[in-house]
């Protein structure tokens, strides 16, 4: 197992430095980082120092050399609109995103999990019928528009809650509900799917048989068995929240997260906190897949890992 | 011998997309304590569902339409409403499943599905059931008991899992055992040590047993009595000698034409032709009469089981020798 974790995060340090690398390319090779960077009314004189001063003047391996030395620092260079370590930046915002993805995957784990056992109960039957149009329903609704139902009801038209920030706990309620809709649906169709695969297994009616509850079947019994696609799924959702949902849910309610941040530093052509945000963002995503690996490990003990 | 389990004209059937198909056709069964009752009919006749409906375990598309069946004077199907009593599945009356491989949940262990049943039916503590799942599984022959709890179903062998059913089964002291083709799984010799387990028990345990088998040899072997099944109804019972010796029911006939035998060459057997009815509309009379080389008119009409010697026979010509050549 350690040696199982040594070996992926090894190969997940290579994923991250080629992301890196990319973005390296990318900007220097084929952009232009100091017209990006500095105001169009900048003179050439200033150009040149500012090349100067980010290494720009030297020679691309050399460039390239120096870039990868900083990364292991995590030395990103400074934000320009921050005027401080981009990575500090990064740092200050990231719990932040946490939080939101946090409290909207959780709720969605929460919601999901019942609603999907229950309808997988009478496959074809009311409540599954019903649960099953929710669903599909919530898969179309796009987030932002979402997002901006909820401000006008909720915080607008009720005045329940606030229409955005940050700060408080009731701050969260809308970002994380809207955040959540997408994965609670597609959560629930999932594990409607699979309990209704798990409950016609042989290993149920021998469950039953010994005289188990339905409750107790359904907790202990199936639930088990579909967890580890479930965890697979929850990474994919994850990820998917912190490289896209996040961007534009937090932009919806001005939530100071790294999606926030992300489109605040592209606007401001902001390119090292931009790169400070990519790399950690890569590195959360091959944490966040060796967490799966593990946890799926250690639920079914067949699952070999290498 | 009182009579422990009593099944009554119990009728059940399957709501499916091409129609509603009777699976049980007024199905009358007892059982006798520490009896061991062998049910014996070609693919579809109708066991397992007689099984399940026993246990409990008819579940959509299924369902009761008729019929009672009784559990040591209590009702568990009266008039076509299944009952709810607690305390007699998985503690009275136990089963044991055909695919030792699929029936025990991959991802608990050995203990955990043991003990599971044990705290629920015995009321034991987590560290009593523990040892009381141990000694289950030292009592079907699985040594290291301790260390095995631990493990789970991928690492026993078929046999040894089928041996964990059992355990299971036996865990609670149950009065009947279900075991609904419990070999068919397995290989020859780990089947020849699950039977021998089983009789074992009974002996041990005074338990009553339902063997539902297509393979005849396992009966004789076993059982003391009998019941064939066909078209989801019973056509025979009887007394195993009584069955053997004397088959009556040109079906039962049939079937024992059909079994090879040590004595025999093989080329010898002859499986009875043609396929049962379909039970979507089974056939009003005796289902088995397309097949029957001895069918007349009046088979046409329904045929209830009749006292015939010892044992009790569905047919208008019990006895005769159907297939002519004395088998
Ligand atoms: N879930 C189900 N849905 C529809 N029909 C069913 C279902 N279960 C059983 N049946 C029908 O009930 C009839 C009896 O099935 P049963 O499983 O009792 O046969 P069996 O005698 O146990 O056969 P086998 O020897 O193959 O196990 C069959 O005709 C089958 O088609
Ligand atoms: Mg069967």
């Amino acid at each position: 197992m350690p040696d199982f974790i040594l070996r992926r995060l090894f190969q997940g340090l290579l994923v991250v430095l080629g992301v890196t690398a990319t973005v390296f390319v990318v900007t220097r090779v084929f952009g232009d980082p100091v017209s990006l960077m500095l105001p169009l009314s900048a003179t050439d004189a200033q150009r040149a120092a500012f090349a100067a001063q980010i290494g720009l003047d030297q020679p691309l391996p050399v460039q390239f050399w120096r870039f990868l030395t900083d990364i292991v620092t995590l030395d990103f260079g400074d934000s320009l609109w921050q005027r401080r370590p981009a990575i500090e930046v990064v740092f200050e915002r990231l719990p932040n995103t946490a939080l939101l993805v946090g409290a909207g995957l959780g709720l969605a784990v929460l919601v999901s999990i019942p609603l999907g056992a229950i309808a997988a109960l009478r496959p074809g039957g009311l409540v599954d019928r019903l649960v099953v149009s929710l669903g599909l329903l919530g898969l179309a609704m796009p987030q932002f528009w979402l997002g901006l139902m909820a401000i006008m009801v909720f915080a607008v038209q009720l005045k329940w809650l606030p229409t955005s920030g940050f700060g408080t706990a009731a701050h969260l309620v809308l970002p994380a509900l809207t955040l959540a809709m997408t994965p609670i649906a597609r959560f629930t169709m999932m594990v409607r799917a699979a309990m209704i695969d798990e409950l016609n297994k042989p290993y149920v009616q021998t469950a039953r048989a010994k005289g188990m509850s339905l409750p107790r079947i359904l907790r202990v019994h199936t639930l088990r068995n579909i967890l580890v696609p479930f965890l697979a799924l929850s990474g994919w959702e994850a990820i998917t929240a912190l490289s896209g949902y996040t961007v534009v849910v937090e932009t919806v309610f001005a939530w100071p997260g790294l999606g926030l941040t992300a489109v605040q530093a592209i606007q401001r052509g902001d390119l090292f906190l931009m790169q400070a945000i990519v790399f950690v963002i890569a590195a959360l995503i091959v944490i966040i897949g060796i967490a799966i690996d593990v946890a799926a490990k250690s639920i079914d003990p067949r699952i070999e890992l290498n | 011998m009182s009579a422990l389990l009593k099944i009554e004209d119990l009728a059940v059937v399957f709501d499916t997309r091409a129609g509603t198909v009777e699976a049980l056709r007024g199905v009358s069964l007892s059982l006798g304590r520490g009896e061991t009752l062998g049910i014996v009919g070609e693919s579809g006749s109708g066991k397992s569902v007689t099984a399940q409906a026993v246990m409990g375990l008819i579940d959509v598309p299924g369902r009761i339409a008729g019929g009672s069946i009784s559990w040591d004077g209590q009702a568990l199907v009266q008039d076509g409403a299944q009952q709810h009593p607690s305390g007699i599945w998985g503690k009275e009356v136990t089963m044991v499943f055909q695919s030792p491989m699929t029936s025990l949940n991959p991802l608990m262990t050995i203990g955990a599905q043991l003990e599971e049943v044990i705290r629920k039916h015995l009321g034991l503590g987590r560290a009593a059931a523990r040892d009381h799942a141990a000694e289950m599984l030292a009592a079907v022959g699985i040594s290291g008991a301790r260390r095995r709890l631990d493990q789970y179903p991928h690492e026993f062998s078929g046999g040894m899992r089928q041996r964990v059913m059992i355990a299971m089964a036996i865990a609670c002291e149950p009065k009947l055992l279900i075991a609904d083709e419990p070999t068919t799984a397995l290989d020859v010799t780990i089947q020849a040590q699950i039977l021998e387990l089983l009789a074992g028990l009974q002996e041990r345990l005074g338990l009553s047993i339902i063997l539902i088998t297509h393979d005849l040899g396992i009966v004789a072997g076993l059982c003391h009595r009998v019941a064939v099944m066909y078209a989801g109804q019973i056509v025979e019972t009887g007394s195993v000698d009584d069955i053997f010796d004397r088959p009556a029911h040109p079906y039962t006939q049939g079937l024992i034409r059909s079994t090879p035998r040590l004595d025999e060459p093989e080329d010898r057997l002859t499986a009875i032709e043609g396929t049962p009815p379909g039970l979507l509309h089974p056939p009003e009379g005796c289902a088995f009469r397309t097949r029957c080389p001895i069918a007349r008119d009046d088979c046409r009409a329904p045929q209830a089981l009749r006292p015939f010697g010892a044992g009790f026979v569905a047919c208008t010509q019990p006895g005769v020798d159907a297939w002519g050549d004395g088998k």
